[in-house]
């Protein structure tokens, strides 16, 4: 992976981060299972019993041969302790390499050691992406060695394109999704056998029949002539590692085989069976439209059995919140007369706390912080407000404040507002933060020490005295980092901010004193984005290493690394329970991660692009992602599915927000706009009868036009930021473009 | 699917020639074909894949062009250290040569003097990121402040009217970047179904504030006091949100003049002009649609026998001038092939010129409009006419005192002429100037001609000398501008109440952010004065005439006639 180019680094720090790691090293196992195969040639996804536990042993000698020769040597010895190996197998196995008796004689107790194998590699990620790097790729791709005619693939390709053509057209479509693949494998065999001038000519000839939402795959393929850049090229090398998925029903795969066995075409048929995954279901084939709904992703689809483990999408019961402060707080209110309030706030307390919704998770499922008083006079703050919120819907569209940034030649990279929007952090490719107070409140630094020395701890208004009066200002600068910003995330206590930054660093600053806490170092590429969880301590950041890693304020190493995606990380986001992580990629897809074990529950396909922006539904239930493509994408988290397209806008969405009742969602682009959806509208006409939920597809009403409530033009300004106050009053921010 | 953007995917590599010549710019001599051709492979290859990386680094950018800085972060991901010293610029000065056959980009390094970057004194520093906060929605509407964009751009408006059929919703233009293959069938049903839903849009309902300002302006435009007027045309000139209340302009004005010019109102009449001019200003407006109404009241204002109630006393001259400029700057944004506005206009002038019953005030109209069109229409349709008119002229200045009035017209008429034709002539004919030739030519007015012509001559000499110095020392004409600027915010501003008001829209626009905006010198004006007034010495009315021309050629050209008509208003 990304690891490649600098492998005694990468390990340097695995060998920090590892103690850590392995205290809750079960709970990575699954994520890195999916690295695991993911790294392994695609032989070992063959079903057939011996093959893996080999195939595993070798992975291991690898790894081993890798410590050895970077002379790791207590790493050497703390792995073949715990795999079990001596040292005269492996060199056997190193010198034979297909494996051979040996391998099979420790067959037995080859199960039991597989468990602990993924364990130890769990708790070496990195290794294991080091380890990709010279054994593996060879293996990899060694797949394409046993080689054809290399005239023929033109043959072999317009002969499958002819018949394709021929079928019927409920089955053209759906094997229509063939060709990209095995126009990527056949060029890339040719490429590999030195056939420079055939591949060039294969593509040249059909590239152009391609799927236009490939063009970006394309360019990059189009550059590699030669065997020597398969190498180095990540996104190549992921579409050897990773089998392309298709799904085809039953019908159209019959027809598919029987063609090809008629024919005699094995190369196509090799490489179907190698590189290729076909996810086979019984019933109607889809429709030209059902398939380009969800195509589209690196990777083609996602398997049909990886949606299919639970998630619990429901809310977290609200803490309750002891009575005194509520009732002080109500005879303020009392005083404006206003005693009607107060029965409907208790009724939409009590009706929060008391009702536990099925699809929640339990409440401790992961370790929340407790509350501290500031939190419950916060939340106390928010239920107040809440209670004086506009209620948003198609006739009654919420207004918007646009903070345009001026002067900011440096270029604005990211934007966060806090929950009760009384401040605004901007990150700018100069590598500063800004923070701005957007409410008459200034920011001011604690005193320093010495200061703080002399004040009486016991007065009441401590917290007051402690604040310098002479730092007062409207806005700070925060300087640290050596690279541009490209994320900032408040914490929901208003007490920290987050920063990832080209420089492979995700910083933590503190609101009190304006000064740097921690650096989390960890990526070592740049970190596109970062997240705080909804309550606090826990965060999320990913990068241009293909990984997310979730981390607590107070540990400087991650406590999860959510291993999967194909490229880059662009954009992370916390489900509102905490309990799951949406992640956006670069590969066109969309992950949804479980904190609690590190596992993959969700793989969302459709995008055509790479994915800018992510939003949560307030009721946890739906997730609306945003790409290059200009198109918003509405998923049902429950289910797995698509549920809606929103068009409409020209360039990439770079926000999306719901608003606080989840009646409106708005979307914000660099095409200089904002618009808003009737995201009620679109949830409520989604049929999910059972066979859509089974099967996956789905028919999405084209229905952007009347879903479209309204679009605001800015002046030059691309839209940054979108952000819903307590009282759903749309806040927007970006910086002035002047061209 | 568009077959060039096929074409581009297919690799492009590097000519091996470049890979010699670096090659020999780093001193290995002889490098031989082969190994050029790898080398030019991989080079090419490895260029791509930092400009596939450093394309991910303006995306997350937020950009939308790529910068140094990217390739530079884009190298560094491959551990390849940053190539130092170069800037991003927003503009690199690519240029291009191309010769034997082949095209060549290069980027011309210039020679740069340090003890000329050591002295030069340090630039201002930019002004600090700042925040400012404006509505760019009210419960849905988007208010209309010189913070958002017009309600219906220019553009709009124009393909609006001159291609109805075209005229769509915004936004359903937009149908989404991406169309795969096979939905082109589908694509053609909804572009069905839109047709269907389209709905004439422009509703003619006015908001209660649209009413109250449209209630304000008005009155302000036609009513006493000048720095109210000042300032409501200022708002009409500069304000974006004016479209929907166009239509009830143009109305306005159309019976303002009709009414007016019945009454002999000249100063109303000269009002509503201002108002057309405003109108005309205002960048975010397209008046297409309503010159129905506009170009007849405006002809009525050029042409009208009569424009005052004493016409030997009144300065109607001037407002004939004016509707004449008016008339011809709508002709040079308007005319085309399909309305033909320009030639429809010419006829129309050069038939009441060429009637002779046409009263000196029309006849004057008529060739001051045929004027403003331009040199071409001066010397095809005028000069011609010379020796006619200066018959004509003669008739009166010589004959029997008729009337008072027929005499100032035959005047004004005579030097109208002499004002237009002496530097067409003078470009066209060529030297020596002998008055024999020119009255032979000419007629009547030949005499006369011939000394505006020299005069013209000696002028046009003189400014070529002078006017590179003096367009130095005013390299800053533009604050009549920023003050325009500064006075809409603050009219705006109080107009439109609940709104977070920026001070100044020009801080959004300036491209140099270090300028601060300069209060407009009202002494500009009062240079105009003092030449019309012919109060000053010879000496400075000659610098001052210089002044003048410039500054008349520019921006302000109205106020001076107006000041003219305004104090022989008084008088």
């Amino acid at each position: 992976m990304a690891a490649v180019q600098d492998g005694p680094m990468e390990l340097d720090a695995e060998k920090e981060t590892k103690p850590e790691i392995l205290s809750d090293g079960t709970s990575n196992l699954s994520g890195n299972t999916a690295s695991g195969t993911l790294s392994s040639s695609p032989l070992t996804a063959a079903p057939a019993g011996g093959a893996p536990k080999m195939e595993d042993q070798q992975t291991l000698i690898a790894v081993l041969q890798f410590l050895k020769r970077n002379k790791l040597s207590e790493s050497v010895e703390i792995l073949r302790r715990e795999a079990g190996l001596g040292e005269h197998q492996e060199d056997s196995q190193a010198t034979d390499g297909s494996g051979g008796g040996k391998g099979d004689g420790d067959g037995g107790d080859a199960n039991s050691l597989l468990s602990r194998v993924f364990i130890t590699s769990a708790a070496a990620p990195q290794s294991m992406l080091v380890k990709k790097d010279q054994p593996d790729v060879s293996v990899v791709l060694s797949a394409y060695s046993q080689q054809g005619d290399p005239p023929l693939y033109q043959v072999y390709y317009s002969g499958l394109k002819n018949f394709i053509e021929s079928v019927l057209d409920c089955h053209r479509a759906e094997l229509s999704q063939l060709f990209y693949p095995l126009f990527v494998h056949m060029y890339l065999e040719l490429v590999y056998n030195n056939h420079e001038t055939k591949a060039k000519a294969f593509f040249d000839k059909f590239s152009g029949d391609q799927e236009c939402y490939y063009q970006d795959d394309l360019r990059i393929l189009c550059g590699l002539t030669k065997k020597e850049h398969l190498k180095g090229n990540e996104v190549l090398l992921d579409f050897r590692t990773s089998r392309f998925v298709l799904r085809i029903s039953r019908d159209s795969y019959q027809l598919l085989k029987r063609h090809l066995q008629e024919r005699h075409n094995n190369q196509i048929w090799n490489i179907i069976q190698e590189h290729l995954y076909i996810d086979i279901f019984d019933g109607m084939p889809r429709s030209k439209s059902q398939i380009d709904s969800m195509s589209g992703s690196l990777a083609g689809e996602a398997r049909r059995e990886v949606n299919k483990a639970k998630v619990f999408y429901g809310l977290l019961k609200e803490p309750e919140i002891e009575v005194p402060l509520d009732d002080e707080d109500d005879e303020a209110e009392n005083e404006e007369g206003k005693p009607k309030k107060k029965k409907t706030k208790k009724d939409s307390l009590g009706s929060k706390s008391k009702k536990q919704d099925p699809n929640a998770p339990q409440q401790n499922r992961i370790p929340l912080p407790e509350l501290k008083d500031s939190d419950k006079l916060d939340k106390i703050m928010y239920m107040k407000e809440s209670t004086k919120r506009i209620r948003l819907g198609p006739e009654n569209l919420p207004s918007i404040c646009f903070y345009t940034f001026l002067n900011a030649f440096q270029g604005l990279t990211a934007v966060d507002f806090t929950d009760d929007s009384s401040l605004l952090a901007g990150g700018f490719a100069d590598s500063t933060v800004r923070v701005w107070s957007v409410t008459p409140k200034k920011l001011r630094k604690v005193k320093s020490t010495a200061e703080l020395n002399v004040i009486d701890k016991e007065s009441d208004d401590v917290l007051e005295r402690i604040m310098d009066e002479k730092t007062a200002s409207e806005s700070k600068i925060l300087h640290g980092h050596s690279g541009p910003v490209y994320g900032v995330s408040f914490s929901p206590d208003r007490n920290y901010l987050l920063s990832s930054s080209e420089d492979g660093t995700v910083r933590l600053w503190s609101l009190q004193t304006f000064t740097c806490l921690v650096g989390y170092k960890g990526h070592n590429y740049p970190v596109w984005d970062t997240q705080f969880s909804p309550f606090g301590y826990y965060f999320v950041s990913g990068g241009h290493d293909r990984v997310a890693r979730l981390w607590a304020t107070d540990h400087y190493q991650p406590l999860r690394i959510f291993a999967g995606h194909l490229a880059d990380v662009t954009c992370t986001q916390f489900h509102p329970n905490s309990n799951y992580v949406a992640t956006g990629s670069t590969d066109r897809t969309v992950r949804l991660w479980d904190v609690l074990n590190g596992n993959c529950v969700r793989i969302l396909t459709g995008h055509k692009g790479p994915i800018h922006s992510l939003a949560f539904s307030p009721n946890g239930k739906f997730l609306a992602s945003g790409s290059t493509d200009g198109r918003v994408l509405l998923w049902d988290i429950g289910h797995g599915l698509m549920i809606g397209e929103l068009k409409g806008h020209t360039d990439t969405i770079y926000a999306l927000k719901f608003s606080r009742d989840g009646e409106i969602l708005a979307s914000g682009s660099m095409d200089n706009t904002v618009r808003l959806w009737d995201s009620m509208k679109a949830f409520d006409e989604v049929e999910t009868d059972d066979f859509t939920a089974t099967t996956g597809h789905i028919h999405l009403p084209d229905n952007s036009q009347e879903l479209l409530l309204g679009m605001y033009h800015s002046k030059s300004t691309p839209v940054t930021h979108l952000h819903f106050t307590r009282r759903n009053l749309l806040l927007a921010a970006g910086a002035y473009n002047s061209q | 699917m568009a077959e060039e953007r096929r074409q581009k995917l297919c690799s492009v590599i590097l000519p091996t020639e470049s890979m010699k010549a670096i090659a020999e710019s780093v001193g290995v001599g002889s490098l031989q074909e082969e190994s050029c051709l790898a080398l030019s492979e991989e080079v090419s290859y490895r260029i791509k894949e930092i400009a596939q990386d450093a394309l991910k680094f303006m995306h997350h950018g937020k950009r939308r062009k790529l910068t140094t800085g990217d390739i530079d972060h884009a190298l560094k991901l491959k551990n390849v250290e940053p190539l130092y010293g170069f800037q991003s610029q927003e503009f690199i000065p690519f240029r291009f040569a191309s010769g034997g056959g082949r095209e060549l980009h290069f980027y011309e390094e210039k020679e740069v003097d340090l003890s000329d970057i050591i002295n030069t004194p340090l630039p201002r520093v930019p002004l600090d990121v700042s925040l400012k906060a404006h509505w760019l929605s009210i419960d849905g509407v988007q208010p209309a402040i010189p913070e958002n964009p017009p309600p219906v751009p220019k553009e709009q408006q124009k393909t609006d009217s001159t291609e109805p059929l075209k005229a769509v919703k915004p936004g359903q233009e937009e149908e989404g970047s991406i169309q795969t293959k096979g939905q082109g069938a589908s694509s053609a049903e909804v572009k069905g179904k839109e047709k269907m839903r389209m709905k004439p849009r422009s509703t003619h309902e006015l908001s209660v504030e649209q009413q109250l300002y449209y209630k304000e302006i008005t009155e302000a435009c036609v009513g006493s006091c000048e720095a109210k007027r000042a300032e409501a045309l200022q708002s009409i000139a500069t304000d974006p949100g004016l479209y929907q209340m166009l239509p009830r302009f143009s109305t306005f004005i159309s019976e303002g003049v009709r009414v007016n010019v019945v009454q002999n109102n000249l100063a109303l009449l000269i009002y509503l002009m201002r108002m057309v001019k405003a109108l005309m200003d205002n960048p975010t407006l397209y008046l297409e649609k309503y010159l129905h109404e506009l170009i007849p009241a405006v002809v009525t204002c050029i042409v009208s026998k009569q424009l005052c109630l004493r016409p030997d006393v009144d300065n109607h001259w001037a407002l004939r001038d004016f509707a004449a400029r008016l008339m011809a700057q709508s002709c040079k944004t308007f005319s085309t092939t399909t309305n033909n506005i320009q030639s429809r206009i010419t006829k129309t002038f050069t038939k009441a010129l060429l009637d002779d019953k046409t009263q000196w005030t029309t006849r004057y109209g008529c060739i001051a409009g045929l004027a403003e069109l331009g040199h071409d229409v001066i010397k095809t349709l005028i000069i011609p006419r010379l020796s006619v008119e200066g018959a004509r002229i003669k008739a009166v200045m010589d004959g029997p005192v008729v009337s008072n009035i027929d005499k100032i017209g035959a005047d004004h008429v005579q030097s109208l002429l002499l004002k237009h034709c002496a530097c067409v002539v003078a470009k066209t004919r060529p030297l020596p100037d002998m008055v024999d030739q020119y009255k032979a030519d000419y007629g009547y007015l030949g005499t006369m001609l011939c000394s505006h012509v020299v005069k013209a001559r000696a002028q046009a000499a003189f400014q070529a000398q002078t006017v590179n110095r003096t367009t130095l020392t005013i390299t800053q004409p533009r604050p009549t501008l920023s003050m325009s600027q500064s006075g809409l915010s603050a009219s705006s501003g109080s107009r439109t109440p609940n709104i977070i008001k920026v001070p100044s829209s020009l801080t959004l626009m300036s491209t140099r952010p270090g300028t601060p905006t300069q209060p407009s010198p009202p002494a500009t004006k009062y240079i105009v004065m003092a030449t019309s007034a012919g109060a000053a010495s010879t000496q400075q009315v000659r610098v001052l005439n210089e002044f003048v021309s410039l500054y008349l050629s520019r921006l302000p050209r109205h106020l001076y006639h107006f000041r003219a008509c305004l104090t022989s208003d008084r008088r």
